[in-house]
């Protein structure tokens, strides 16, 4: 060790690049399992995804802006509405979380990557499979026209012949195990891999989000999954889950889709709660008030959420008393995000607030959230409910909650975190521009849809008569949404712009205090040289200089300092102390996720165009990638 | 946002449900005005909070910082007590708003609507009355309407009447509403049910109570004589060409079921589902192409020749 220490630090540095660098080229880009990589690829990758979904929903407002246009037909609107809800829910808004979880959270708990670091490139590309899975069907002319929630009868065989859902069910199947090993990850990396000192109470408030968010995650899903498999059954088996004629229940169906639904409203939207509790705070340049209290809002969000799903299904004819419950239910979740919105105000008041560009994000989402929580606590009264479901005002309300509370706060942290991501700061004068073509363009697109609902305009209706005494505002929405639109473009021409003339970012650009802000921009292949010891929920603002751990020569401590870095190696230490427990070897590049995922692929394309052949091919190509990633633990490139 | 409010408020001839027409829709626009009351309360004293929590300070006046409460109590009060207390009021609104509405009136109308795609069948079981997209109601009566679907679900919604219920296959559904005067409200499907949920509207005709009771006796009354002049023309032409493979008219050996009773057809204000005014020139081009008017619908279209076609329309006029 001590041989270790007595070298200058440029050497060091430069052997663990060598130890830790990817492959150069082609190779490292399929093989590699570095969180950081990975992390931005999925930010990235969502991004194009959220702008084909932009261009979706620019489309339709072309179509709605004056009454029996004829921009697109009622069948493409159909395509259009249902794959931007598909594609903003499930490839971009819960991967782009991933992301950031990816890239942040090792180096938010202080440690060399995730707890699966192969498990994680294989989620990646169970994503990217399942995103392209989906959008082939605009290649063969066949999208998806169901709605994002596909309700029976509308989308079994008889109603729906085409191949256009099967996209839907299997495409949903499929990137729905992404979501799942991505969430486990997380959950085993947060309890396992936390530097030492780093107890369950220091823990940064976007890490409890991240833990909270994957909680729901592993027992929300499994419901949406069955749900899809039931649907695909049901189309391409011929069995009668869903189907009423045969005994079946066409309720069923809403029942397991919102028993994921509507947990999957706060697996978006914790997270980015996540995210602007630890923005206020850096900006308010000071600690978070009521820590507890936040991250006991979060965690009981996460618990509710569960509780919830029947206020999507007030109109279908359930018993009222049944009903009354989940209203009720529905009601109480306003008391953690009452409880956060306080936390916020309590840490800016007792601060100074620092107008940067990621803190007005978070100054226009308190804004936006607070009139999506509201419209959220209206609709789960049922009677009111039963009025503006399925109308505009429910259009409204969750793009204020989904769109304005997660969009936001995503925004934001593009400005916050890519600094760390890419060493370059993005233009704060093209951030506040942005913020302001973004925050005034998604008032006045969503708010008057609140109007449209209670004046009663339906939602996905592909056109609307005359002298219902909707025109003018349906005018005024789609000059917000151009006006929004603008302002997300102007976010990619800073970020274009920072590559090549963004001031470089230093370690800790915003003095901040989590461990991310500890290590050079952009993070070094390695993160960190030797494991840093945690003393304070606010390292970096009560420990200066920021302790290192040294490797010791027992199995808990020997991967802490250089030496461990130098050998693949990261500690584990116990779930809620923190303290010294093991060693983990870190696998290195390799094939087998991307293999494994491509089997995957196979095997859906076979169910798709039923073709027995080729689902076989798929099984056998993934079979191969699972024993051999059993067999091989050692670390090293295929 | 007030002002889009009035605004659009003052936009006359929405199917608003904050212009409520009945004691149902009545009921929750209270509820809608006291939920609003509120949340404008709440917004502004949050949003408040959060412009003085941010404001710049001088160092001067650093005393300031400290927070009306202790951090705790700050958080008590406003992220637990204060939402507790209006989410009690909210919760009793809920409770018996919602015991309000679902209240069986004594001796209601009954009706069973059924829908299809993208139309609504309206039967009158005790009067042995049936038609489609236009639901006559007496006003001033409690109407109790069963609801369930022949294919997927749709969705129930006549805004200034009564919230939503939903058709569900395989299920019966019950919306209570009452029309307090005579007029014409506009409903609409509202869970998305194919390509045409767009043009699946329908009208509530509430009429004066001996009105609607003519109506009714008209429409039991044994058929009508067989027409004379160019409507038994039309009325051949019905019963020979495809027209009766879907349609039903009363009377006549056309049976078919996939498509509305036409039975009262004349009567109606409107056709394809409250899609345009029923005239001549609708009808005909209804005929002819509907597919021109409603993309998808399941009417293939008709080919007739000119004095067919005119036989035809002067036919389904008749019927009244």
């Amino acid at each position: 060790m001590a041989v270790v220490e007595e070298r200058p630090a440029e050497e060091i540095e430069h052997e663990l690049e060598e130890v830790w660098e990817d492959a150069p080229g082609i190779p490292g880009f399929f093989a590699t399992v570095d969180h950081k990589r990975i992390g931005m690829r999925y930010i990235y990758t969502a991004f194009i995804f959220f702008f084909i979904a932009g261009l979706q929903a620019l489309f339709i407002r072309a179509q709605l802006t004056v009454p029996e246009a004829d921009v697109v037909g009622p069948e493409t609107y159909n395509q259009l509405f249902t794959m931007h809800g598909t594609t903003m829910i499930f490839l971009f808004n819960t991967p782009v979380l991933a992301g950031f979880g990816n890239y942040l959270l090792p180096l938010q708990l202080g440690t060399r990557d995730m707890a699966f670091p192969r498990l994680n490139a294989f989620s990646y590309w169970v994503f990217v499979l399942a995103g392209m899975f989906m959008y082939t069907s605009y290649l063969v002319g066949a999208p998806p026209d169901g709605g994002w929630f596909a309700y029976l009868p509308l989308t079994d065989k008889v109603n729906s012949p085409g191949i256009n859902l099967d996209f839907w069910g299997l495409g949903v199947i499929f990137v729905g195990i992404s979501t799942t090993v991505g969430a486990i990850n997380f959950i085993v990396t947060t309890f396992k891999l936390r530097a030492p000192g780093m107890s369950i109470n220091r823990l940064p408030l976007f890490v409890w989000s991240i833990l909270a968010m994957a909680f729901m995650i592993i027992f929300a899903v499994p419901a949406v999954t069955v749900a899809a498999a039931l649907l695909e059954a049901d189309r391409l088996f011929g069995t009668a889950f869903f189907d009423v004629a045969r005994g079946g229940s066409a309720l069923l169906y809403q029942h397991l889709f919102w028993f994921w639904g509507h947990p999957e409203v706060y697996i978006l939207f914790v997270p980015a709660v996540g995210m602007v509790s630890m923005m206020i705070p850096v900006f308010s340049r000071r600690a978070v008030s009521g820590y507890v209290w936040a991250a006991g809002s979060l965690v009981a969000i996460a618990f509710i959420s569960f509780g919830v799903w029947v206020h999507h299904m007030f109109a279908a004819g359930l018993p009222a008393l049944a009903m009354s419950f989940f209203s009720a239910a529905s009601l109480v979740i306003a008391i953690p995000s009452g409880v956060l919105f306080f936390v916020w105000i309590a840490t800016m008041w007792q601060g100074q607030v620092r107008w940067t560009t990621p803190m007005l994000f978070s100054f226009g989402f308190l804004f936006i959230f607070l009139a999506g929580g509201l419209t959220g606590v209206m609709v789960s009264v049922l009677p009111f409910d039963w009025q503006v479901t399925d109308s505009y005002f429910i259009v409204a309300h969750f793009h204020y909650v989904l769109n304005g509370a997660v969009v936001f706060p995503i925004f934001g942290a593009l400005y916050f975190w890519l600094p760390k991501m890419t060493g370059r700061m993005l233009s704060e004068r093209l951030g506040r521009l942005s913020f302001w073509s973004m925050f005034v363009g998604f008032n006045v697109a969503f708010f008057p849809m609140h109007v449209l609902g209670l004046f009663g305009m339906p939602r996905r209706v592909y056109t609307y008569a005359e002298g219902l005494g909707w025109e003018t505002l349906n005018v005024v929405v789609t000059a917000g949404s151009l006006l929004f639109g603008l302002g997300t473009l102007l976010t990619v021409v800073a970020w274009v712009m920072s590559r090549s003339r963004g001031a470089p970012a230093g370690d800790n650009p915003w003095d901040a205090d989590s461990l991310e802000w500890a290590v050079a921009s952009p993070t070094p292949h390695y993160n960190f040289r030797a494991i840093p010891v945690v003393a304070s929920r606010h390292p970096l603002w009560d420990q200066q200089p920021l302790p290192e751990a040294m490797s010791g020569d027992d199995e808990g401590t020997r991967s802490m300092g250089t030496p461990g870095a130098l050998a693949d190696e990261t500690p584990i230490t116990t779930g809620l102390d923190a303290g010294a427990e093991e060693t983990m070897e870190i696998p290195r590049e390799t094939y087998l996720p991307f293999l494994l995922a491509l089997g995957l692929a196979v095997f859906f394309t076979g169910l798709l165009v039923e073709a027995v052949v080729v689902g076989v091919a798929g099984v056998v190509v993934a079979t191969i990638g699972l024993l051999w990633w059993a067999w091989r633990t050692e670390a090293d490139l295929v | 946002m007030a002002a889009a409010l009035v605004v659009g408020a003052c936009g006359s001839g929405s199917p608003s449900a904050l212009d409520p027409k009945g004691p149902a829709s009545e009921r929750i626009a209270q509820v809608w005005w006291l939920m609003l009351a509120l949340a404008v309360a709440v917004y502004l004293v949050v949003g408040a909070l959060i412009l003085l929590s941010s404001r710049r300070k001088r160092a001067a006046e650093e005393g300031d910082r400290r927070l009306p409460l202790s951090e705790n109590a700050f958080i008590w009060v406003g992220g637990v007590a204060v939402p507790t207390a209006i989410l009690l009021v909210l919760a009793v609104v809920t409770v018996s708003s919602t015991a309000e509405l679902t209240q069986a009136d004594d001796d209601p109308l009954r009706i069973e609507v059924e829908g299809f795609k993208w139309w609504w069948e309206v039967r009158y079981p005790d009067a042995d009355v049936v038609t489609a997209n236009e639901i006559h109601v007496p006003a001033g009566r409690p109407v109790e309407i069963e609801l369930t679907s022949a294919d997927v679900i749709h969705s129930f919604w006549v805004p200034e009447l009564a919230g939503k219920v939903d058709l569900v296959p395989g299920q019966r559904n019950v919306l209570r509403l009452t029309a307090d005067e005579p007029g014409e409200y506009r409903g609409q499907c509202a869970e998305f049910c194919g390509i045409q949920h767009a043009r699946m509207a329908f009208l509530v005709i509430a009429d004066e109570p001996t009105a609607f009771e003519d109506w009714i006796e008209r429409h039991r009354a044994p058929p009508p004589d067989p027409p004379a002049g160019p409507a038994a023309e039309g009325e051949r032409i019905f019963e020979s060409t495809s027209c009766a493979g879907c349609h039903t008219i009363r009377g006549t050996s056309a049976r078919g079921t996939s498509g509305p009773d036409l039975s009262d057809f004349g009567s109606r204000r409107t056709l394809g589902a409250a899609l345009v005014e029923n005239n001549r020139g609708n009808l005909g081009g209804w005929i002819v192409n509907a597919q021109a008017l409603k993309p998808g619908n399941l009417m293939p279209p008709v080919s007739l020749e000119p004095d067919e076609l005119q036989a035809l329309i002067a036919y389904l006029e008749s019927r009244r």
